[in-house]
């Protein structure tokens, strides 16, 4: 398959102006400032294209609830990537950032929008010197700012770095951070479309959907709409970590089967060993396991899989790891992300964490397997944003996929604590070296 | 305690106790709460703020002094917002740059510019994880101990970069994802991010740092190339870790593969790209890999 956003990708030098001019970079700006923004927003609708951070929501849908009218609109683009698992758009930051840049000055004149921001996470500090080298360069070729090559459209562009934390990738907590705040997500509705940043209309799009706008405007909507899958359509970045041979970004034609990724590109687990568990889509995503290989990879078949393709990253683990260190993981991340602000998640991410220590410690009954599940279904629906439901979600699937094996834990734990406590070196609540540590990192 | 009144020698216990704390096996939940042998919270852990002082007021420009850089960097983050209060995240990181944490001057200073209270900046710094509140040392090297790099062995990791780093002007942290587990395990050292690390590397990245300079040259992200086969036209994408990174004085740089020497002039990252320039090696380094 020929790469739309991959294309090239390490040419020296594309990270300037001048590299990514000569390949035909900002003509579809050019372009596009000749057409209505009524035709540009029709060629991102016809194209189909869904978000590429998690949620998979039609991006010409979300630009067409903005309302029409002269009021101030703004346009956030979502560079917060922390979800664990995901580094798509660190690549195409660094290496292609004027992609980004072209594809929010199209977005925004498809949305009538005058002012952008975009919103990098705080550690991506070599990203954000390249992304602001790049901002500065394209406003001294007047490609962004006042009256963008001598049309009326007027884009001014931020780049605002964050400071390390996992909420302000949800769009109303990034908000609240790109005013100032405390992450905090909001109540919704009203949704950021009618009342987002500085209560004014705004449109959120993920960077990876933004740097393909310039690529759709080149192909046309129609064409780039015929790549991948009826409701999945094009090609998306694809980040696998783990126990595979070759880690990294692929991009990938939706819809192909899970297994030619993981196999095909990625080169599958080490020589000798095999999938246990995987998740599809970053840890928010309810866990898949071996036999589960052969699933296209695309939005909807995952979601007919009870799963999620959600950003974009697989995440595998071959047979010799425990699912327990992962649910651990996995707890303890949502535990220490959860902003507080409402009680199931701030308590039940707080809980879950406690009672899968619990389950080292040799404190824990097969009942607690039922209890924690639960809990997880306390949590989901029952937030203002989903960042309980992404712990549920895959806690959840453990318990239900993996029960022998965290039984089988169970007991083990229990018997090593009461054979320690036997010989009255236990205190209370406190693992001994017989019990096998907590990783407590 | 307040940390006006730190000594040196004060600061040196507080961290090395820090470190500590992470060996504590019931995590974070223990932490700095005083507890019985039994378990249970010695009462007063959670005493309320003095409740009879008056709060504390924007402070008074006219009294509060602030460096002129970091005056004129918050004026210049205020003034890129249709609201000034958005500057709060990149003033704190200024002053923090300043200060080496978010002291009580360096909110001051930040309050007294941005006309905030010093409460309203305490609330914010404290929501996030890259802001301070309590004195650090100069050097940071963020562990990411999430799923892929603890699959990879970044516990074990983090336990040899603790050790290596013991009595070294360096704070080690476990950090949540960093978004490169292309390279786990991997750490960003003073926001440098380098992987895949093995645990010798704690070592090497101690003495990097003791000795100013780049960490880890040749396992810097930012020198890798993609790993996707299509992503470079005809040319497959390197099948083994070691070929991943172009050799940092090799002419086929990330930068510059496929370049005759005369394009190299010509394609040589612009100004707007100085973070790509070409690496001096040290010998030192060389004897070593």
């Amino acid at each position: 398959m020929k790469p739309i956003l991959f294309d090239h990708i390490d040419e020296p030098g594309l990270n300037t102006l001048d590299v990514y001019q000569r390949r035909g970079g900002y003509e579809m700006l050019r372009q596009a400032l000749t057409m209505t923004p009524e035709d540009v927003l029709a060629q991102i609708m016809s194209s189909n294209i869904r978000g590429r951070g998690g949620a998979g929501f039609a991006m010409g849908r979300k630009i067409s609830f903005l309302p029409h009218g002269d009021m101030v609109k703004y346009l956030v683009c979502n560079a917060d990537e922390s979800e664990p698992g995901t580094f798509k758009d660190r690549e195409l930051m660094q290496k292609i950032p004027h992609a980004l840049i072209e594809g929010i000055a199209i977005a925004a004149y498809a949305g009538g929008i005058n002012k952008s921001f975009i919103y990098i996470r705080g550690e991506y500090q070599l990203q954000a010197d390249i992304l602001e080298a790049a901002i500065a360069e394209a406003a001294n070729a007047g490609l962004i700012g006042e009256r963008i090559l001598d049309s009326d459209f007027t884009m001014s562009l931020v780049l605002h770095r964050g400071a390390g934390a996992y909420i302000c990738g949800e769009e109303t907590g990034l908000l609240d951070s790109l005013e100032g705040k405390r992450g905090n997500p909001r109540l919704k509705p009203p949704f950021p479309a009618i009342e987002g940043l500085y209560a004014g209309p705004t449109l959120i799009n993920n960077v990876e959907t933004l740097s393909t706008v310039p690529y759709i405007m080149r192909m046309g909507g129609d064409a780039y709409a015929k790549i991948g899958t009826e409701t999945s359509t094009g090609t998306k970045l694809v980040s696998i970590s783990g126990d595979v041979k070759r880690p990294g970004n692929y991009e990938i034609e939706l819809g192909i089967p899970s297994r030619e990724i993981i196999y095909g590109l990625a080169g599958g687990p080490h020589d000798g060993h095999r999938v246990k568990f995987w998740f599809p889509g970053g840890s928010s995503s309810p866990l898949l396991t071996g036999d589960d290989l052969d699933i296209p990879y695309d939005f909807d078949s995952m979601a007919k899989a009870g799963t999620m393709l959600g950003s974009g990253a697989i995440i595998i683990a071959d047979e010799r790891r425990r699912i327990l260190d992962t649910m651990l993981k996995v707890a303890k991340f949502y535990a220490h992300e959860s902003c507080g602000k409402c009680v199931p998640c701030r308590e039940g991410t707080n809980w879950t964490h406690k009672m899968v220590q619990r389950i080292y410690t040799g404190e824990a009954t097969p009942m607690d397997l039922d209890i924690m599940a639960s809990v997880q279904e306390q949590i989901i629906g029952n937030c203002l944003c989903v960042l309980g439901d992404a712990m549920a979600m895959p806690i959840g699937s453990m318990v239900a996929k993996f029960r022998p094996e965290l039984e089988a834990e169970i007991e083990a734990a229990r018997e090593r604590a009461e054979g320690a406590a036997s010989e009255d070196v236990v205190a209370l609540g406190v693992a001994d070296e017989h019990a096998g540590p907590i990783p407590v990192h | 305690m307040s940390y006006k009144d730190h000594h040196p020698a004060d600061l040196n216990d507080e961290l090395s106790e820090r470190h500590g704390q992470h060996l504590d096996p019931l995590g974070s939940l223990s932490r700095r709460v005083p507890r019985f042998g039994h378990g249970s919270r010695v009462p007063g852990w959670d005493d309320a703020v003095d409740l009879t002082k008056d709060p504390a007021v924007i402070p008074d420009p006219a009294i509060t002094p602030v460096p002129e850089d970091l005056r004129l960097e918050i004026e210049t983050a205020m003034a890129k917002y249709p609201d000034r209060r958005s500057a709060a995240i990149p003033s704190l990181h200024a002053a923090q740059a300043v200060h080496g944490w978010c002291s009580p001057e360096a909110i001051e200073q930040v309050a007294a510019v941005m006309r905030l209270t010093p409460a309203y900046l305490t609330s914010v710094a404290s929501f996030y994880d890259m802001f301070e509140l309590e004195p650090k040392h100069s050097n940071d090297v963020f562990v990411c101990t999430n799923i892929s790099c603890s699959i990879l062995g970044a516990d074990e990791f983090y336990d040899a970069m603790a050790a290596a780093a013991e009595g070294q002007d360096i704070d080690v942290r476990s950090f949540e994802c960093l978004g490169a587990c292309d390279i786990a395990p991997m750490a960003s050292v003073n926001g440098e991010y380098v992987g895949p690390l093995e645990l010798a590397d704690a070592e090497r990245i101690v003495e990097d740092l003791v000795a100013d300079r780049p960490v880890l040259r040749d396992k810097q992200l930012r020198y890798r190339r993609s790993v996707d086969p299509n992503a470079n036209g005809d040319t497959a994408g390197p099948t083994d870790t070691a070929s991943e990174f172009s050799e940092p004085d090799h002419p086929h740089r990330a930068d510059t593969a496929g370049l005759t020497e005369a394009d190299e002039v010509a394609d040589r990252p612009g100004p707007s790209a100085p973070l790509e320039t070409p690496p001096a090696i040290p010998p030192q380094d060389q004897s070593e890999t």
